[in-house]
C-alpha cells in the first residue's frame, strides 16, 4: 500500500508533441483515484508513465515515497490491467495468475494460497484450469485483475478495463472492481473515457484534456461545482447546456438576458460573486436535469421558461426535450408524465440555483 | 483460420436469386477441381514416374518396348542396394548431420534477432529489419564465389561442416523475417504485462514469446529445414570428396558414372532423399501455413 505522486510530470515525443504537459497529483494510500478524459487527453500516457512502460521526459514520479523515474516497472511494485485483458494465451488461468509469483520465486505453496484466494474474490475458482481462449470477455477481465490482485502490489493501474465488454457486463464488472477494492484496498489508478464510470468507481476523479488536470475532486463536487467549461460539459450525461448570454444590472440585482430577449434573474446569494462581470458576455450553463418541470426537487429559485421541443426522447424514467435557442442546441429533462410535444411550446422550470456562468474569455465557471 | 473458408448457408424463401447463386456455386466448383486435378497430374507424374523406376529391375528400365508406366516385375533391389551400401548411409548421415547443426543455428539467430529488431524498439531497428530481407533478395549463385573463398580461407573446404557455415546465410534472413511478422502478430500489452509481471527481455522471450509464437517459429524451422536439406548448388561446389557429401549430390555423383546412368537406383536415391521432407511437411503443414500467414492477417 502506497501513496502516489507526480510532480510536474512532462511526456513529450519525438517532434515536440507533449502528450501530458506538467502534471501534479497526489495520490493517498488506499484511494481509488479515476483519470477521466476524452482520447488523446494524456490520461493513458500517465498511466504507462506510473507503470514504468513510457519514459517520463521531465518531473517526478514517487510511489511509497520512492522517486520510480529510472526503476523498471518489475521493481516498481504495481499490477496493470489492460483494455485487451493481456492474459498469456498459452498459460491456464491458474498459471496466468501465478506468472508474476513464479518469476519472483515465491514459495509454491504461497502461490497456490494467494491464486486461490484471487480466484474466490473474483469468483473464478472453477476456471483455473481453462485457457483463456475458453473464456468470456467479462472472465477474462476477472483473471486479469485476478493476476493483479495476487500481486499483492502497491498500486494497482487500470488501463480502459471495461471498454471491451459489452454495455450489460460492463456495469456488472464496474461493482465487481468497487467491490474488489473494497476488499483489498490497494492504492488505485484507474484511466477510463466513460464519465459515468469515473463517478461511479471514483474516491477521487481527476478530469484531464489536452494535457493538462482540468479539475481534480469527490464526484460529486465535479458535478456541483465545475472549475472549466470543459469539466461542466464533460461530466454529466446528457451534457449541460451552454447559452450565450449578457449579464446585465437590473434594480441592485442581475440579469442573465439570453439572445432573443429572453430575461433570467441571478439568485441574490450569486449576485456578489458575479457583480465584476456585469456588462459583459457570459456563457450561461445549466443541466437538463435542472432544466425540466418537475417541481419537486428544488423550490428555490425556479423561473419559469418557454420552449418548443424539437425532437422528444422517451427514456422510460424520464423524458428528454431537445430544443434550439437562439442557434444553440439545447436539452431538458422532463417527467414522462408531462405531454410533451414537438411544435407545441412547453413551459419549463429552471433551477437557477444550480445554474453556472462561464466566462467565455478564459473558459472558467465563475 | 479456418472460419475464412466455411461456405454459408443459403437463406431460403426471401433471395430469389438462390438458384443462380446455387448454378454459380457449382460451377465455380466444377472449374476448381478441374484445375486441382489438372495441377496434381502436372505436379505428382514425375514422383510417380520416379517410384515406378525405382522398383524396376535395370533390364526393365532400359528395355523401350511396353508401356512405361507400368512395371511387370516389382522389385526392391534398388532401394536394398542402396541401404546396404554404407557410402549412401554416409551421404545420409551427413545430411542429418548439416540440417540439425543448420536448423538449430538458424533458429537460435533468426529468434533473438526478430524478438530484438520486433520487440525492444531500438534507434535503426526499423532499417536494420529490412536490411535483413533485403539480403534475402540476393541470389544464392552471386554469393557463392565470395562464400568460396571465405570457406576456403577458414580450411573448410570439401568438409560438411563447411556446409553448416554457408547455409544459415540463406536461411536466416527468412527466418528472421518469418519471426518478427510473428512477433508482431503479439499484442504489445502481452510483453507490458510480462515486464510489470517481473519478466526481464529473456524471459520474456522464452516464457512468453515462444510458447505464443510456437507456429511461426516451426514455419521457420520447416523452411530452414528444407533449405538445407534440399540445397544442391553449394555442395556441388564445395564438396568433392563423397564422404563428406550429403543425400542431394552424393546420389548425383555416385550413381552417374560417365555416361551410365544407375536409375533405378538413382530414383531410389531420390525418393529416400526427399522422404524427410515430405514427412515433416506432412505433419506440420497446418502451422507452416499459420506460420507464414499470421504477419498479413494478425492472427
Amino acid at each position: 500500500m502506497a501513496e502516489v505522486s507526480l510532480r510536474k510530470i512532462v511526456k513529450a515525443y519525438e517532434g515536440g508533441v507533449q502528450a501530458v504537459k506538467g502534471i501534479d497529483l497526489e495520490i493517498q494510500d488506499h484511494e481509488f483515484v479515476v483519470l477521466v478524459g476524452p482520447s488523446g487527453c494524456g490520461k493513458s500516457t500517465t498511466l504507462r508513465m506510473i507503470a514504468g512502460l513510457e519514459e517520463i521526459t521531465a518531473g517526478e514520479i514517487a510511489i511509497g515515497g520512492t522517486v520510480v523515474n529510472d526503476i523498471p516497472p518489475r521493481d516498481r511494485d504495481i499490477a496493470m490491467v489492460f483494455q485487451n485483458y493481456a492474459l498469456y494465451p498459452h498459460m491456464s488461468v491458474y498459471e496466468n495468475m501465478a506468472f508474476g509469483l513464479t518469476l519472483r520465486k515465491f514459495p509454491k505453496a504461497e502461490i497456490d494460497k494467494r491464486v486461490k484466494e484471487a480466484a474466490r474474490i473474483l469468483d473464478i475458482t472453477p476456471l483455473l484450469e481453462r485457457k483463456p481462449k475458453a473464456l468470456s470477455g467479462g472472465q477474462r477481465q476477472r483473471v486479469a485483475m485476478g493476476r493483479a490482485i495476487v500481486r499483492d502490489p502497491k498500486v494497482f493501474l487500470f488501463d480502459e478495463p471495461l471498454s471491451n465488454l459489452d454495455a450489460k457486463l460492463r456495469v456488472q464488472m464496474r461493482t465487481e472492481i468497487k467491490k474488489v477494492h473494497q476488499t483489498v484496498r490497494t492504492t488505485t489508478v484507474y484511466v477510463t473515457h466513460d464519465q459515468v464510470e469515473a463517478l461511479t468507481l471514483a474516491d477521487r476523479v481527476v478530469v484531464m484534456n489536452h494535457g493538462i488536470i482540468e479539475q481534480v475532486g469527490p464526484p460529486q463536487e465535479l458535478y456541483h461545482h465545475p472549475a472549466t467549461k470543459f469539466v461542466a460539459g464533460f461530466i454529466g450525461s446528457p451534457a449541460m447546456n451552454f447559452i450565450p448570454a449578457q449579464l446585465e444590472e437590473a434594480s441592485g440585482g442581475l440579469n442573465i438576458v439570453i439572445a432573443g430577449g429572453m430575461s433570467l434573474p441571478v439568485p441574490p446569494s450569486r449576485v456578489d460573486r458575479y457583480r465584476g462581470h456585469a456588462g459583459k458576455p457570459v456563457l450561461f450553463g445549466i443541466r437538463p436535469e435542472h432544466l425540466t418541470d418537475d417541481k419537486t426537487t428544488d423550490k428555490h429559485h425556479l423561473e419559469p421558461l418557454s420552449l418548443t421541443p424539437e425532437v422528444i426522447e422517451p427514456m422510460g424514467m424520464e423524458t428528454l426535450a431537445h430544443f434550439k435557442l437562439e442557434g444553440t442546441e439545447i436539452s431538458a429533462r422532463l417527467d414522462p408524465s408531462t405531454p410533451a410535444e414537438v411544435g407545441k411550446p412547453l413551459a419549463l422550470l429552471a433551477h437557477m440555483g444550480q445554474m453556472h456562468l462561464i466566462d467565455p474569455a478564459t473558459d472558467k465557471v465563475i | 483460420m479456418s472460419s475464412t473458408s466455411a461456405p454459408q448457408a443459403h437463406p431460403r424463401g426471401i433471395f430469389h436469386k438462390a438458384g443462380s447463386l446455387r448454378a454459380e456455386r457449382r460451377w465455380a466448383l466444377w472449374s476448381a477441381y478441374i484445375s486441382l486435378v489438372v495441377a496434381a497430374v502436372i505436379m505428382l507424374a514425375p514422383p510417380v514416374y520416379m517410384l515406378l523406376t525405382s522398383i524396376k529391375t535395370s533390364a526393365e528400365i532400359a528395355d523401350l518396348s511396353g508401356n512405361p508406366w507400368w512395371v511387370r516385375a516389382p522389385t526392391l533391389e534398388n532401394y536394398l542396394a542402396l541401404i546396404n551400401n554404407p557410402m549412401f548411409r554416409g551421404f545420409f548421415w551427413n545430411s542429418v548431420k548439416v540440417t540439425v547443426a543448420v536448423v538449430s543455428i538458424s533458429m537460435v539467430i533468426s529468434v533473438l534477432a526478430a524478438f530484438a529488431l520486433g520487440r525492444m524498439r531500438f534507434w535503426g531497428s526499423q532499417v536494420l529489419a529490412t536490411g535483413v530481407f533485403l539480403t534475402y533478395l540476393v541470389p544464392d549463385t552471386l554469393l557463392f564465389i565470395p562464400l568460396y573463398q571465405i570457406v576456403g580461407g577458414l580450411g573448410l573446404l570439401d568438409n560438411a561442416w563447411g556446409l553448416v557455415l554457408v547455409y544459415p546465410t540463406l536461411t536466416v534472413p527468412f527466418c528472421t523475417w518469418i519471426m518478427i511478422g510473428y512477433f508482431a502478430s503479439i499484442p504489445k500489452e502481452l510483453d507490458e504485462a510480462a515486464l510489470i509481471d517481473g519478466a526481464n527481455w529473456l524471459q520474456m522471450l522464452t516464457r512468453i514469446f515462444i510458447p505464443v509464437a510456437l507456429p511461426g517459429i516451426i514455419a521457420a524451422t520447416i523452411f530452414a529445414f528444407t533449405v538445407s536439406w534440399a540445397a544442391f548448388v553449394y555442395p556441388t561446389a564445395f564438396i568433392t570428396s563423397p564422404s563428406e557429401m550429403p543425400m542431394t549430390i552424393g546420389v548425383v555423383s555416385q550413381l552417374i558414372r560417365g555416361d551410365t546412368f544407375a536409375w533405378g537406383q538413382l530414383m531410389a536415391g531420390a525418393l529416400l532423399a526427399a522422404l524427410p521432407p515430405v514427412i515433416v511437411y506432412a505433419f506440420l503443414m497446418d502451422y507452416y501455413i499459420a506460420g507464414l500467414t499470421a504477419g498479413a492477417t494478425k492472427g
